[in-house]
Order: structure tokens, then C-alpha cells, then sequence
């Protein structure tokens, strides 16, 4: 329930909302575009990012929460482990259990390889069940894939690389029939034709949806279809570091049990990172819409072992977090909301930004509505936001449009007495993607021989902006093409000995830096968000806590 | 508004603790110095990873909910549930028939639901789960998958139901079911992939792979716009 003041706000809404109706908000020109991000969006400031002082990035900026994990000391240390006694070998280690992982995890068996999956919390837990809006394939007959590119490549700036655009798009129909055929559940038209969305950017109606539970549809289908095939598992098994072998390649990994400490040691041939996004480090006190664990992992391991990431000075922040109730505050507010019509409008109900230009440009605007314009809402404990006006998608679908289309949506906001049909929501950007990643080719193979990565955790997909529902795409574009290259990979490699000196050689480069005493141990695996006793422990206690508990962090 | 933050009694596993109203249980654990490993996940009420049960102190009556999605209330007494055991058919999509007689086959136990109802009073999305498990009965799949298409899969009515049946899972083959065998297939979606598959695309493709940044950016400023809706 909104208290009186917002209400009074909402009825400066109610009372626009007929000529909105008929108002369509010009989009605003590449120029107006880039000196708005410029002035607005996050990736701006200029005090949220550093330089990374060690690694194959040394010398590029990105946020200072990612540069601490990525700078960090290793949980292992090396002396104390026997790379002798193996628990698994297998030809295909994935590690991630989100659609990325998965879809991998599947193209790999399917291509004859021997498959461990291994996943931090359990199987399914990813931002993959978060996606609500759909997933991006040009296959109406007014689109193509030309469109498409053009539309991706626009969204990212145009700094997207070209050979993975063009993957991404053409693949993009298979992908969807991959899906049906593992029998998720598409919204289509009673003649069977899909039932297609707009989307921020995008030029044609090419969202494919389930309901507003798009991506929970997908994963549940992927999870479902991992345990028939028999593939083996290991939840709560985040891995803390990779191995190498003495000719340069990829080896295995160490996979730690959450509950007990217990490393597990793994022999791969090859491995697939899909670890999903970082969120979860909360860049420049961002709240999110991302799940518990992500928290950078991926990037963590695979930049110590060598592997180039890319336009990792760029987050993308969802313009509609929820900004009310607080319960729910950062959590996602689907841009279905927006395809189906619902506008942006500020406390005097007048709109300020057409609401589907780009993610990273209506985020934007949101922020210059509340900081620079002043015409926010401020909620009682200080949060500050603008409406979505939720009430027209009935207005322009009919009755019960909401109800069909967004029954995530309605559900969250009735827990706490708000009634998105009749009332809008009060959002604000909220930290939800990572434009960038690590550096792949099309087959995902990074330049790391054996490390091949798919999904939110890889880069260059999406430039530096990516649009709605091409995520869900990439994530089984990339891990189906991740899986396929690594069991070929792992039928031809032949493995040498097993090695820890990587990580050997990162601690004496973080020591010299100065360093090993000023960052965190990483990869973090989990946010701790436990409030925590005051400190009452003597330091010999600290000293002989040992690395490698998820404790220390 | 510096107001005075009003505190609420709570019971985590018996004990008492004091938090701020307005926090979710899962933010009244973490604000208890509980630092969750099991029993999170997406924390926007998406993955049913924290499915819970609670009462209070003077009602016995159990409820359910999601933990990181259910405010806490006064003399709540509250636990997250780590794991629960259930059982899960393993099968070939590609070798099985969208029919009641193959969901009876995969999960036989069906038969023995007496709607008792609990299922549906333990959901936290409150869907009709008994009346999709006696669709499932009489072999309506697509009623099933649409009742149940807004499931978490939190566990939370296997947990319950007294014949240790598994809702959630026997609705997910019969979504499964249903989009693989029941769901009128896409015309466009297949002449996409043949003109894909005869390489109609690629020439332009190439064009604009190889296109100049300005070139692209002109392309792009001009193209035509979809109205929404």
C-alpha cells in the first residue's frame, strides 16, 4: 500500500494518463543519446573505477569492486595440494548450473564427451531463472537477421564484435526450436505462431515469452532434461581455483564444498566457465536483481590462468528495479512491462523519456529525472524513483492483458497490497547485467588452450549495452556452442602434467605489486550480507584460520 | 523522518531475537548473523530455493511461504528448509506419448491422491495444485501445464502431501509433454530455419559485418520501427 503522499503523486498520473494514451515521446538522437549516458550513467564516474595493476588487463579500468576480486589472493595454497589424487576425471568439466552451464553440460554429452557439471548453490540457481521478458529470435516474416545485427550492434554502441553478433542472431531460431523440442512451453497464437514482443531497441516484435516467467520456463526444462541424461552433478561446489598442465593448458579444477570445506579435485580435459554475472559485488552501492551467487567467480579464475576479459569497464543497470516496498527494493520490474505499454512518468505525471529506447539510455534518464530534474518520488525511507504506469497495458491490451501477460509482476507487488492493474510501480536502475566478460571466439574458446566460457560470464556479445532478451539468447547460443567445441577439443588434446604454478606465479606478481596484503581473498562465492558480532577475537586466532573457508571473507 | 524503527519479536528455531519490522524473513535471518549457504537463491521469489514454513506463538497453524518474498510478523517462529527428498521420473522425451496412461506410467503413485488438498493450501504461488494433479488424473495434460505454469518448483507441496506424491515434478512432465508434443508448431519459426538452412541471410550478414562504423550508424538511425503493439 503506497501512503498519502505517493497516492497524491499517483492521481497527477491518473490524471495525464488519457492524453499520454495518445502521446507518443520522440526517441531522442545518437547525440542527445551519448552526452545523456555520458552525464548519467553509472559507467561515468569517474571515481567508481581503477585501473588493474596486474594481469593480462593491466592498465584497463573497471569498477573498483571488480578490480578487488579480480586482484585477489587465492583460497589454495598449492604446497599443500596433491595433485595426485584425483576425484573426478572426465573429459568436460562445466562449471555453472545456469542455462549457460547447462545447455553446455548438454552439447557435450550429446558429442560424446564424459560430463561433470558443477555449480556453487544448486542446480538452476542463476540469473536464468530471473529473466522474465523472453528471448530474441528474428523468425516473423517482416524480420531477419539482418535487422537483428543491426539492432544488437546499435544497442552495444557498436562496439559488439561482429563475428559474435552474427553467431548470436543466426543461431537464434534454432535455439528457440532447440527449446520447444525439450518442451518448454513458448506463448504462442492459437494457429501456433509465436507470440512475439517488442522490446527496448529492438525494431521488430522478437521477444519469445513464457508468460513473465520466460527464463524459470527455460531452466526448469534444462535442469529437468540434465538429470534425464544422466549427466552427474555436484551442487554447493563452487570451484575456488583452475588447474594447468605443463604445456600451457587448461587441466581441471578445485571445487570446494560449501557445507564442509572438503576440496574435490577434478581432471578435465577441457572446461567450460558459466558462471553467470557479479551482481552481487554491488558496484557503486548498487542494489540488484541478480541471484545470491553472482558474484564474479568465472572472471576471478579464468584471469588467473590468463585469459583476456573485455569491456569489463561496463554494468549494465536495469532502468525499472523496484524502488517500493523496500522489501523488494533492486528487484527486477520486467521491461515486458514497457513492451506492453506501460510509460515512465515522473511525480507530476508527465512522461520524460520514450520507454523503449536502449536499457543503458533509459536508465539514464531515469537518474537525471530523479537527481538533476528533481521530479522523483522519494519513498519513506529515502529511496527516490520514478512510475512505471502499469495501469495502461489494460487500457491498450484489454481487460485482463496484466493478469495474462505478468503474473510474476502482479504476484510481487500483491504481497505487499499494490495492485499493478490499477496502480503504477515506483522504480529506479538497479545493477543487472555485465555487458562484458571474458574474451571468446565463436565457438567460445577463450586463448587459454581448454577454457572455453559461455553466457553472462563471457564478453563482446553485447558490446557495451546489452538489450533485453538477447541475454537469455547468448546463454544458450554460446553454451551449446561452448559444450559442442569442448568435447571436440577434449577428444584430440593430449593432457601433460598437472600443475599449480599459475597460481604459484599470480601470488609473487600480487607481492611484488604491493598488493597480497591490500586485497580480499577471491573468488568471493557469496555476498555476506550476516550482520556480524563485533570483532572480540585475538589475533592468533585470526592466524590460524585457514584459506580456502568461505569463512575468512 | 528520523522515526523511532518500531522492533519485532521473532523465533528462529526456538530462539528469540529482536529485528526491524519491514524485513523479509531472509533479511531477519541475515540480521541475526545467519549467513545463508542453503536455502537462497534468487532472492526475488523466482527459484523456490526458500521455501519456508513458519507459525506463531500462540496459533499452531502452519504456514508456507518464500522467504526472501514474506514480510515478518509479529511472534513469528520461523526455519528455512535446506533440502527436502523427492522423487523424480527419468525419461526420454523423444520416447514417450503425450497421454494420461504414460504420466500414470512415470509416476504411478498418482492414482493414490485422495484430495486431500494440502498441496494447494502449502503452494506459495496459490496455484490450484490438487486440481492440476487430478488433470494429471484424468489426463488433460495441457490443463496441467497451465495451472501449474507458474511453479517454482520450492518443493513445498511434496513436502506436505501425506502420500508422498511429487506435484511439482509430475507438472513439469506434462509441461514438458505438452510443449513437445501438444502445442501447435510455428509456421514461420520453420521456414526461418529452411531459409537459414539454404544460406538466404548470409550475403547481407556479410555486408553488414564488413560494413564502416558510420556506414552502420546511418543504417541503423534509418531503419524502420515496429509499432509495439
Amino acid at each position: 500500500m503506497y501512503p498519502t503522499y505517493m497516492k497524491e503523486s499517483i492521481r497527477k498520473v491518473e490524471a495525464t494518463r488519457e492524453r499520454r494514451l495518445k502521446e507518443t515521446f520522440p526517441r531522442i538522437t545518437e547525440e542527445e543519446k551519448t552526452s545523456l549516458l555520458q552525464k548519467f550513467h553509472p559507467d561515468f564516474i569517474k571515481e567508481g573505477m581503477r585501473e588493474l595493476l596486474v594481469g593480462s588487463n593491466k592498465g584497463e579500468r573497471t569498477p573498483n569492486e571488480m578490480a578487488d576480486v579480480l586482484e585477489g589472493n587465492s583460497r589454495i595454497n598449492p604446497d599443500k595440494i596433491d595433485l595426485d589424487k584425483i576425484d573426478y576425471d572426465v573429459d568436460v568439466l562445466v562449471i555453472g548450473g545456469g542455462g549457460a552451464g547447462a545447455s553446455a553440460a548438454l552439447l557435450a554429452q550429446e558429442n560424446g564427451a564424459t560430463v561433470l557439471l558443477t555449480t556453487k548453490l544448486r542446480l538452476g540457481d542463476a540469473n536464468t531463472v530471473g529473466a522474465q521478458a523472453g528471448t530474441q529470435a528474428a523468425d516473423r516474416p517482416n524480420d531477419s537477421l539482418a535487422i537483428h545485427y543491426l539492432d544488437t550492434m546499435g544497442g552495444g554502441r557498436f562496439t559488439n564484435i561482429p563475428e559474435l553478433v552474427e553467431v548470436l542472431v543466426k543461431d537464434a531460431p534454432s535455439v528457440i526450436k532447440w527449446l520447444e523440442t525439450l518442451g518448454v512451453n513458448w506463448d504462442k497464437n492459437p494457429d501456433g505462431s509465436m507470440h512475439e514482443l517488442s522490446g527496448g531497441g529492438a525494431s521488430r516484435l522478437r521477444l519469445h515469452s513464457a508468460r513473465d516467467y520466460t527464463g524459470l520456463e527455460e531452466m526448469r526444462v534444462l535442469r529437468d532434461e540434465v538429470k534425464n541424461r544422466k549427466i552427474d552433478y555436484l551442487e554447493f561446489s563452487p570451484t575456488i581455483e583452475l588447474i594447468m598442465d605443463n604445456k600451457g593448458q587448461i587441466g581441471g579444477a578445485i571445487l570446494v564444498n560449501l557445507e564442509t570445506n572438503e576440496l574435490s579435485l577434478v581432471r578435465a580435459k577441457a572446461v567450460v566457465m558459466a558462471t553467470g554475472g557479479t551482481g552481487r559485488l554491488h558496484i557503486q552501492g548498487f542494489p540488484t536483481t541478480n541471484h545470491y551467487g553472482a558474484t564474479a567467480d568465472g572472471l576471478v579464475l579464468a584471469y588467473r590462468v590468463g585469459a583476456k576479459l573485455i569491456f569489463m569497464d561496463t554494468m549494465q543497470y536495469h532502468p525499472t528495479g523496484a524502488a517500493y516496498p523496500l522489501q523488494i527494493l533492486g528487484q527486477l520490474v520486467t521491461e515486458k512491462v514497457r513492451t506492453l505499454g506501460a510509460q515512465l512518468v515522473n511525480v507530476d505525471g508527465e512522461q520524460f523519456i520514450m520507454p523503449l529506447e536502449p536499457r543503458d539510455v533509459v536508465a539514464s534518464a531515469n537518474i537525471r529525472e530523479c537527481q538533476e530534474r528533481h521530479k522523483g518520488i522519494e519513498t519513506p525511507s529515502g529511496e527516490v524513483g520514478v512510475w512505471l504506469d502499469s495501469p495502461m497495458i489494460d487500457i491498450i491490451g484489454g481487460e485482463g492483458t496484466i493478469a495474462r501477460q505478468l503474473p510474476a509482476m502482479v504476484r510481487q507487488f500483491s504481497r505487499f497490497n499494490i495492485d499493478i492493474i490499477k496502480e503504477p510501480m515506483l522504480v529506479y536502475p538497479t545493477l543487472h547485467y555485465q555487458n562484458g566478460g571474458i574474451k571468446i571466439n565463436t565457438n567460445g574458446a577463450t586463448i587459454v588452450p581448454g577454457l572455453f566460457a559461455a553466457g553472462e560470464c563471457e564478453g563482446g556479445v553485447h558490446g557495451r549495452n546489452r538489450l533485453i532478451g538477447n541475454s537469455t539468447l547468448d546463454i544458450f547460443v554460446f553454451g551449446r556452442r561452448a559444450g559442442r567445441a569442448a568435447a571436440q577439443y577434449a577428444k584430440e588434446v593430449k593432457l601433460g602434467t598437472l600443475t599449480l604454478d599459475h597460481v604459484r606465479q599470480w601470488q609473487a606478481e600480487l607481492k611484488q605489486a604491493g598488493l597480497a596484503e591490500l586485497r580480499p581473498i577471491s573468488p568471493l562465492l557469496l555476498p555476506n550480507y550476516a550482520r556480524q558480532p563485533y570483532d572480540y577475537l585475538p589475533d592468533y586466532t585470526k592466524q590460524i584460520l585457514t584459506v580456502g573457508q568461505i569463512k575468512v571473507a | 523522518m528520523a522515526e523511532q524503527v518500531r522492533m519485532v519479536d521473532i523465533y528462529i528455531m526456538g530462539r528469540h531475537y529482536q529485528v526491524p519490522e519491514g524485513l523479509t524473513i531472509m533479511t531477519a535471518l541475515e540480521y541475526c548473523g545467519y549467513r545463508m549457504i542453503r536455502g537462497c537463491g534468487c532472492r526475488a521469489g523466482f527459484c523456490g530455493a526458500c521455501a519456508t514454513v513458519f507459525n506463531f506463538k500462540n496459533d499452531p497453524q502452519l504456514r508456507y511461504d518464500l522467504a526472501c518474498q514474506k514480510t515478518i510478523e509479529q511472534d513469528m517462529y520461523l526455519v528455512q528448509i535446506p533440502f527436502f527428498p523427492s522423487a523424480k521420473a527419468l525419461y526420454n522425451l523423444e520416447e514417450v506419448e503425450a497421454t494420461g496412461e504414460q504420466v500414470l506410467t512415470l509416476y504411478p503413485d498418482l492414482v493414490k491422491c485422495f484430495g486431500c488438498n494440502t498441496c494447494t493450501k502449502t503452494c506459495p504461488q496459490e496455484l490450484e495444485v490438487m486440481w492440476f494433479m487430478s488433470d494429471a488424473l484424468r489426463g488433460d495434460i495441457r490443463e496441467v501445464a497451465n495451472k501449474s505454469f507458474d511453479c517454482v518448483m520450492c518443493g513445498l507441496c511434496a513436502a506436505r502431501c501425506p502420500q508422498g506424491l511429487v506435484p511439482y515434478n509430475i507438472a513439469l512432465l506434462c509441461r514438458r509433454l505438452y510443449g513437445r508434443y501438444l502445442a501447435p508448431t510455428s509456421k514461420h519459426l520453420e521456414d526461418r530455419l529452411a531459409e537459414i538452412e539454404t544460406g538466404k541471410f548470409d550475403a547481407e550478414l556479410e555486408e553488414l559485418k564488413n560494413m564502416s562504423q558510420d556506414k552502420l550508424r546511418r543504417r541503423y538511425a534509418e531503419r524502420d520501427i515496429e509499432p509495439a503493439y
